[in-house]
């Protein structure tokens, strides 16, 4: 580890180095002259701190019987907990695909010319923005008591088919429903910062070229704007990922419910809240990786 | 394009001491001439059509025919009234001072900004509109699209996609707007890139281009769509010193062939040169054209005087 960023000693000599000569010749005399890099006492005191505090935690970590490391080790893989990390991995697919695909609509609607369709998207925005994910998760399970029968027909006219309420918007549905309709507000928003932040000389080319409109989206907008996307999108899609565990208020089979349902048998609180901190991060892990995979992806011709 | 200066630039000329007066003057004679002045500017009588318009010896038809186009920007008049004609197979080149509506005026030709008076046509096809009877119906998004296919336009900062490669940013419109088949599209951007000298770099990104190659390359896109009328709009403002040269070479070469052109530039000395016309604007008004020897050399007007004594 270098405690300096100058030039090594020797380095300084070398004749490549000297582009530029001192108008009085100085330069060969400075060459000649030992460089004693500058020392940083308190940041070597501030290492040995880290250091201690950093290892009396890892040591805890294996000695502490209270972690019960053979319980968790029991429970890590079992089949209970893997289908419940299964759905929340399905929780988090169709909330995903549902809200980026609602959230593209909606930000192409506030970037429309249309008054109307740009006021329905910011309300739209501003509504599903306001209500805590909670508590609209609560009004999407709670759905078949406002509207028993859900019928599909002409608007204000006559219907053809018509369902039940709760039997076609099960726990899971409301959950996927409320998941997805709360991340179309924020996908909204990133898609729309990703297409403003596309230079405006790139849709004129595309203009004076004749390319047709939906053409100038898909080939020349969109893939730019993905570049500004990208990293929030992977924010969002990693903040659903965990906040799927809010899901456990309906009861649902997902991660964090299946573990509490455990431990609430068996008592073993500590290791098995680890079941659920390692699934987390283990997956987070994962969908980072992929991240840096999609984002090179897209930046084809990019200097940075 | 025809040496008269129309009836603005001729008013504008002889009440030059005031800029006020001159636009009222502008306007009246505008409105004397035009029977029922609209938003879009009704077509005028053929009569008068002739009376505005000298045709030239040749007898070329006009490739563009501008006809007192007006455009503001908010309260900001940037055209006040332009009339412009320039004949197929012309290369006009137009100069003035930075704000003097040169960028506008061109942008307008391709309807990358709309009118909010006076009529465009190009290749005999009114811009943006359809005539039906004595009514101008706006175009839909679809026809102004492919109404652009055949006017290329090279821009100052070129707008190369930097997403594409070289070879994908030429084949791009071809294959798109033209439905041309992708192989053929290929074929032709390899010839247009050697054209342009740049056959090697047909796979390179746009940022691992200089300046100057990839000016030359967005000129190979816009030649890609086989337009009738090529816009340039300060093609090498952006561009270091050392690397002008090889960009106007490329454009005059495209003079030389026949290429029907309007070049906003600063480039005097290509101006000389190339151009069949000079065009001088100030203040959103046409001040004099005419040939580069006319123009360049001995000004009529003071404004242009004070603008070559400024820049050669």
């Amino acid at each position: 580890m270098s405690l300096t960023s100058d030039p090594p000693v020797g380095k300084a000599t070398s004749p490549a180095d000297g582009g530029s000569r001192a108008p009085d010749g100085g330069h060969d005399a400075h060459a000649a002259l030992a460089v004693v890099p500058v020392r940083h006492p308190w940041r070597w005191a501030a290492v040995a701190v880290t250091a201690v505090l950093v290892a009396q935690f890892l040591h805890g970590l294996v000695t502490n019987p209270g972690w019960e490391w053979e319980v968790f080790a029991r429970f890590f893989a079992t089949e209970t907990i893997l289908r419940a990390v299964w759905i929340t991995l399905q929780l988090t697919f169709y909330g995903t695909a549902l809200g980026f695909g609602l959230g593209l609509v909606l930000a192409f609607m506030r970037l429309s010319a249309s008054p109307f369709l740009k006021g329905v998207a910011f309300t739209y925005i501003w509504a599903f923005r306001s209500i805590p994910l909670i508590v609209q998760l609560l009004f999407w399970f709670n759905l078949a008591y406002l509207y028993r029968r859900l019928q599909f027909g002409i608007p204000f006219g006559p219907g053809f088919f018509s369902f039940d309420t709760m039997g076609l918007v099960g726990a899971m549905s409301a959950a996927v429903l409320g998941l997805a309709l709360h991340q179309a507000a924020y996908a909204a928003e990133i898609v729309r910062g990703g297409v403003l932040a596309v230079d405006e000389g790139q849709l004129q080319a595309a203009a004076a070229l004749g390319i047709p409109k939906l053409r100038q989206i898909r080939r020349i907008v969109l893939p730019q704007a993905m570049r500004s996307i990208l990293p929030n999108a992977a924010n969002e899609v990693i903040s659903l990922f965990k906040g799927t565990s809010i899901v456990s208020v309906m009861a649902i089979g997902e991660l964090f419910y299946q573990v509490q349902v455990v431990y609430g048998r068996n008592g073993r609180v500590v290791p098995l809240l680890m079941v659920a901190t390692v699934w987390y991060i283990l997956l987070t892990t994962v969908l980072s990786v992929l991240q840096h995979y999609v984002e090179r992806r897209f930046s084809k011709g990019a200097v940075r | 394009m025809s040496a008269d200066l129309g009836e603005h630039g001729t008013t504008a000329e002889g009440g030059a001491p005031s800029e006020g007066n001159a636009a009222g003057a502008v306007r009246a004679v505008r409105d004397a001439a035009d029977p029922a002045p609209g938003q879009a500017g009704p077509p005028l009588p053929d009569g008068a059509t002739a009376r505005e318009h000298r045709t030239p010896a040749g007898g070329a038809p006009a490739m563009v025919d501008v006809r007192s186009v007006h455009k503001s920007f908010g309260a900001h008049e940037v055209l006040r009234g332009i009339d412009l004609r320039v004949r197929a197979g012309e290369v006009a080149v137009v100069l003035g001072p930075s704000g003097s509506g040169k960028s506008t005026l061109l942008r307008t030709i391709n309807h990358l900004e709309k009118v909010d008076s006076g009529r465009i046509s190009v290749d005999g096809a009114l811009v943006g509109y359809r005539r039906c009877g004595d009514r101008l119906y706006e175009l839909r998004e679809r026809e102004i699209l492919k109404q652009r296919t055949r006017i290329g336009f090279v821009f100052q900062n070129f707008h190369l996609f930097p997403h594409l490669t070289v070879l994908d940013n030429i084949v791009e419109a071809p294959v798109s707007a033209l439905k041309r088949p992708r192989r053929q599209a290929v074929a032709a951007a390899e010839r247009l890139l050697a054209r342009v000298g740049l056959a090697d770099r047909a796979a390179s990104y746009p940022r691992q281009l200089s300046g100057g190659q990839q000016q030359r390359v967005a000129i190979a896109r816009a030649l890609a769509l086989e337009p009738k009328l090529l816009l340039f709009d300060e093609p090498t403002s952006a561009l270091d010193p050392e690397l002008v040269g090889e960009v106007l070479d490329v454009i005059k070469d495209l003079a030389h062939q026949g290429t029907t052109m309007i070049v906003v530039t600063h480039e005097i000395g290509f101006a000389r040169e190339v151009a069949d016309t000079v065009v001088f604007m100030d203040d959103g008004r046409i001040v004099e054209q005419g040939s580069p020897a006319e123009v360049l050399d001995r000004p009529r007007h003071d404004r242009t005087r004070a603008f070559l004594s400024k820049v050669l």
